[in-house]
């Protein structure tokens, strides 16, 4: 039971006054990675266009573009280049967990509750951006006042839904091979991780329909009036 | 009843607790995720043109549902791993 670290992040380095962690540094690792990828992609598709890496480039945009389209029902580039991160940033995170000695970062509350705070602020941000101020305030009040204290609880339990969603899951595949692995031995869990793999690209996926949902029935209020 | 005593029952019925939520919210959980997969084969069956929008409707609505038994799973693990009443039976 000392092995496995399940609330508790070990502190490897210091920057500063500000104590960086193991999942601060996996997650900073992918993201690098994520980038580097997205650099070597947009180099095939300028100077290569027609090659294999530039149609693997083609169908990384049209995917989030699609979902987009899908739920908003038009075309928002700026909810598409959001949605894009999060998938890519969740699918790279969920399968840097199957290399060996890495712990996906994911199953860190703190960088869910990160994730989820950011869906929970760009809500307001695209409202205000879509309808002013005044017309995105008023949709708290909108059928009555009585609403207020519903849309503001909603509010704050689907940002800690989407948090502790995606860490619970990520968080139990990460257990279940832990533990198969102390009491069975090597190759036993092989199938358990194939299936953790799966659910971490479903999370991802789930976490980036979630948030373009939230996103965009704030972007949605504008149509309705 | 001395204090490593009542460290001792609370860590037990922590245990007994963490188990019964796990269970409990996984029956919960399982009779709705069946309920869903029902319905989205009853609309394969109805419409197969429509693959593609049923099944990634299928695919987050279970992990929403899902979501209630993994909220469950985190609270027995506080429970077991980050209790703070039993934290003076490991110090």
């Amino acid at each position: 039971m000392d092995t496995v670290n399940v609330f508790g992040d070990p502190i490897v380095g210091r920057l500063g006054p500000l104590p960086v962690t193991q999942a601060t540094l996996t997650a900073l690792a992918v993201s690098a990675l994520v980038v580097l990828a997205a650099a070597v992609l947009r180099r095939a598709v300028l100077r290569r266009p027609g090659s294999l890496l530039a149609t693997v480039a083609d169908f990384a945009v049209q995917f989030p573009e699609q979902i987009v389209t899908d739920i908003v029902g038009r075309h928002v580039p700026w909810l598409s280049v959001i949605a894009g991160s999060l998938f890519y940033f969740l699918a790279a995170c969920s399968v840097a967990g199957q290399l060996p000695q890495v712990r996906t970062p994911t199953s860190n509350l703190g960088i869910t509750s990160a994730l989820a705070v950011l869906v929970f602020l760009a809500v307001p941000v695209a409202g205000i951006r879509a309808r002013g101020l005044w017309g995105y305030l008023r949709h708290y009040v909108s059928p009555s006042p009585l609403m207020l204290p519903l849309e503001l609880m909603s509010e704050i339990s689907r940002t800690f839904a989407l948090s502790v969603r995606l860490f619970g899951n990520m968080l139990s595949g990460y257990l279940i091979v832990a533990l198969l692995v102390a009491l069975v031995g090597v190759f036993i869990p092989t199938p358990l991780m194939a299936l953790d793999l799966l659910i971490g690209l479903l999370q991802a996926y789930i976490f980036t329909i979630l948030s373009v949902v939230y996103i965009g029935a704030a972007l949605r209020v504008q149509e309705k009036s | 009843m001395t204090e490593q005593t009542l460290y001792l029952v609370m860590g037990a019925v922590s245990i007994v607790v963490a188990g019964l939520t796990t269970a409990i919210g996984a029956f919960g959980a399982a009779l709705g995720e069946s309920r869903i997969g029902s319905a989205a084969m009853d609309a394969l069956a109805r419409q197969p043109d429509e693959e593609a929008a049923i099944t990634r409707n299928l695919f987050v609505t279970l992990a929403m549902v899902e979501s209630t038994a993994i909220f469950c799973l985190v609270i027995a693990l506080i429970l077991l791993f980050a209790n703070p009443y039993t934290a003076g039976l490991t110090a």
